[in-house]
């Protein structure tokens, strides 16, 4: 939806939405390590690119990169070395999902402490409201409109 | 001529929307009926006006005049008719337009259908949507204006872009604004219960049915806006957490809350403060979609640097409505009483547990679409939030608010049996059981995740089927009975069903797709054969076409079925638009059942054509069940309560009939 919306939105588009990405000849012979490789390429971010993965985009770097990707599985690394290797030369703008690290404690941290927050909340007003509620009582008119009422029926 | 009448009409609009926004506020104040009236004809005016500036730059369009600097940028000659026409609104100004006049007609709307509101509330309510229009409108005029003249007059325009001439066009725009637009209205009656003092069950009833016309219109909007991605973007993809996306998702997620703490206030007049801050924010993030969208911030904080005149035009809009709402709100919140009391576990319990994950999810999509932009701003490095992050929150708070679903409805209000809820719903947990044992052993790769997410999809939909059968009485009373009750059962019990039914068949669709979906990429030779779900597709050729303003390449394919039958041919091409020189991929495209095979060409290779086929099982559920969505909130609509008047109008019948 990105292009079309971008485009429907900003009237800013680039190319890069054509429709194949993955070319056959990228493609790796291992199964498990074409599969490892696909899920590594969709967490990269393209870096020319409007918040695109590798995986999704046909722009020359994003086709490096998987190429890349893929060299680095089958000289044996692993996921959490590719991307290593990956965010060492490219910094951390590659990662689609952030580190959690200091700069980003408020990006991990926001869900948490408003689904904390907004219960805690929510239960104490709920308290605080029928304990008040339940010992007030009715008031003096209350107690007297109700007095009359209950007069008028009997 | 006609381009100078709309650009006029566009002024006066301008005029009217000031008086709008003053006349009827200064009526409200003083008490007087002569001065609050004063906003109903000049709230109908002003939207005729813009309905007549909207006329004429259409007519612009479909007549190719160039000597439109806008219609020169975003249109060609050559073009189809249909795509002359909505082309006006596929560019920034004219969508700008079509954004205001949707908000003018909300407003003319209350007008019309707001008779018998209390004199000072409709006042209050039209000024208030009359600010909103001022500020566009303002907008448009000193930043984006649509008419303004190209001279000398070129001989053709620039075409629009190619992705964009399709009937999608046609549809999803409008319908994403009619829902964004369409909150404009919550927020005008929550500013203005703020402005009086005063809010009660009748304001709760008022609301909810202008909410849920823009969640009907948003969920519409939003899940042809995905469809549209999936089959012109040509990659298969419906949904890619892109922060455009997240600026029409951030007021849908909002205003589903909205929907439902509406209820409760309705119903038993709680949750009264927090009802008026929702509908406050849920505007808001309409606001910030549009800041979001309009302003190039999205591109980069820089882009917004190098060209702010729009950007900051809407950021001020956007910081005087949203500050000005929420200081009214710090200052009035406190007038407003609490309502009934209830215990945590009914169905004002349930709500709240409901309104707190779904401001939860708001959130967090909320600060990882803004994350990058705040840490750009402050500290100049660049981040990306993507996908992976928003699956990993987001999905793991959605899991038990739709597990919680089935049970809200079960439980009575203000003490509920939770025990009770859990057996009626019984029956529809042994099937979900069955579900998954049956997906697990049976489908072909179904993994653990696949079988649990597919039951929760029928969780949802056997919930809902519960609701109905236990209000009912299905097992309990006759069958006579049981259908008189079902009869007289309101409709909103039916769209309350029908709306969470639907949820489950979108869920069915995302899982099947997400876990279950066969891809093949292949190199592909004339008679060369693929298979992808059991369907075997044989490359036959490549043929040029010429359309109107486009050429293409298309390849052709023979499809076979799984049990060896002929299903005809497939086509799938790639396209030049030569006015633009962009290509485009459109994808062939065929439905089985639920399910799609899709067939998309890339490149030409010496090796031959490189060719992307996905069997994607049950696909199509995911926009049929938020059309089930939609339907379900027509339902909830057309329900007698809430078409507001029916009961004063009965009410005085009677009493005319007794006198």
């Amino acid at each position: 939806m990105r292009s079309i919306l971008l485009a429907v939105f900003l009237f800013a588009l680039s190319a890069g939405f054509a429709g194949a990405v993955v070319s056959p000849d990228e493609i790796l012979d291992d199964p498990a390590l074409e599969a490892r490789a696909r899920d590594l390429s969709a967490g990269l971010r393209c870096m020319v690119c409007q918040n695109q993965s590798i995986d999704d985009s046909d722009a020359e770097l994003a086709r490096d990169l998987r190429v890349l990707v893929r060299e680095r599985l089958v000289s044996g690394d692993t996921d959490a070395e590719v991307i290593e290797y990956v965010v060492s030369r490219y910094g951390e703008f590659v990662l689609l999902r952030p580190r959690l690290s200091a700069r980003n404690v408020m990006l991990w941290g926001t869900p948490l402490i408003v689904l904390v927050g907004g219960g805690l909340l929510a239960f104490t007003a709920l308290r605080r409201r029928s304990a008040t509620r339940a010992v007030a009582g009715l008031s003096p008119e209350e107690e007297a409109a109700l007095q009359k009422a209950l007069e008028k029926r009997g | 001529m006609t381009v100078e009448l709309g650009h006029f009409a566009l002024v006066l609009a301008l005029a009217m929307a000031l008086v709008q926004s003053t006349v009827p506020l200064a009526g409200a104040q003083l008490k007087s009926l002569n001065l609050m009236r004063v906003g109903e004809p000049v709230a109908i005016t002003g939207f005729l006006l813009i309905l007549l500036a909207f006329g004429a730059l259409v007519q612009g369009y479909v007549t190719s005049d160039f000597s439109i600097l806008n219609v020169w940028e975003n249109s060609h000659s050559a073009k189809p008719m249909l795509f002359k026409i909505t082309g006006t609104w596929g560019n920034h100004e004219g969508s700008m337009l079509l954004w205001v006049l949707i908000l003018a007609f909300f407003g003319a709307l209350v007008a019309v259908f707001g008779r018998n509101l209390p004199p000072s509330l409709r006042a209050n309510v039209i000024a208030v949507q009359g600010m909103v229009a001022t500020a566009f409108l303002f907008f448009i005029l000193f930043t984006s204006n649509p008419f303004t003249r190209l001279i000398p007059t070129p001989i053709e325009g620039q075409d629009l872009n190619p992705i964009l001439q399709d009937i999608g066009l046609a549809v999803h725009p409008p319908l994403l604004y009619l829902g964004y637009v369409g909150f404009s209205i919550s927020f005008s009656f929550a500013v203005a219960a703020l402005i009086e003092g005063r809010i009660d069950a009748a304001w709760a009833r008022w609301v909810r049915p202008w909410t849920l016309v823009a969640w009907a219109f948003l969920t519409g909007g939003i899940a042809m806006g995905s469809y549209w991605a999936y089959y012109e973007l040509g990659w298969g993809g419906f949904w890619f957490w892109d922060p455009v996306e997240n600026a029409s998702f951030l007021p849908w997620l909002a205003g589903t809350a909205l929907l439902h703490s509406a209820i409760v206030m309705e119903k038993r007049s709680a949750l009264k403060i927090w009802t008026v801050l929702l509908a406050i924010l849920t505007f808001s993030l309409s606001l910030l979609g549009t800041f979001l969208v309009r302003s190039g911030v999205l591109t980069s904080v820089h882009a917004f640097a190098t060209d702010p005149a729009r950007g900051v035009f809407i950021l001020m809009i956007l910081l005087m409505f949203i500050g000005g709402s929420l200081a009214l709100f710090a200052l009035r919140a406190n007038s407003l009483t609490a309502g009934g009391l209830f215990h945590p576990i009914s169905r004002e319990g349930a709500l709240v547990l409901n309104n707190l994950l779904l401001s939860t999810c708001t959130a967090t999509v909320l600060i990882g679409t803004l994350y990058p932009l705040l840490v750009e701003a402050v500290t100049g490095e660049k981040i990306s939030v993507g996908a992976p992050f928003f699956n990993l929150t987001f999905v793991p708070l959605a899991i038990p608010l739709l597990l919680a679903v089935p049970f809200g409805p079960l439980l009575a209000w203000k003490r509920g049996d939770l025990m009770g809820a859990a057996q009626r719903l019984q029956a529809a947990f042994a099937i979900v059981v069955v579900v998954v044992l049956a997906v697990y052993f049976w489908v072909d790769k179904a993994s653990v995740v696949a079988a649990l997410g597919l039951g929760l999809g029928f969780w949802l939909i056997f919930g809902a089927i519960t609701d109905i059968a236990y209000k009912a009485g299905v097992g309990k009373a006759k069958v006579g009975v049981m259908f008189s009750r079902l009869r007289g059962l309101p409709l909103s019990v039916f769209g309350t069903a029908f709306a969470h039914a639907g949820i489950g068949v979108t869920v069915i669709g995302l899982v099947s797709v997400t876990t279950l979906e066969t891809e093949r990429i292949v190199l592909m030779q004339p008679t060369d054969v693929v298979e992808a779900g059991g369907y075997t597709l044989r490359f036959k050729d490549i043929t040029p076409f010429r359309g109107p303003n486009f050429t293409e390449d298309q390849a052709n394919f023979d499809l076979t079925g799984p049990d060896g039958r002929r299903l005809g041919e497939v086509m799938a091409a790639k396209r030049l638009y030569p006015a633009r020189g962009m290509p485009t991929t459109e994808a062939g495209i065929r439905t089985f059942g639920f399910s799609q095979l899709y067939v998309s060409i890339g490149e030409l290779t010496a090796n031959g054509l490189v060719v992307h086929v996905w069997w994607k099982p049950q696909v199509t559920l995911i926009w049929l069940g938020s059309l089930v969505m939609m339907f379900g909130g027509i339902l909830s609509l057309c329900d007698r309560r809430l078409r507001v008047g029916a009961p004063t109008r009965r009410k005085a019948a009677i009493a005319a009939a007794k006198g």
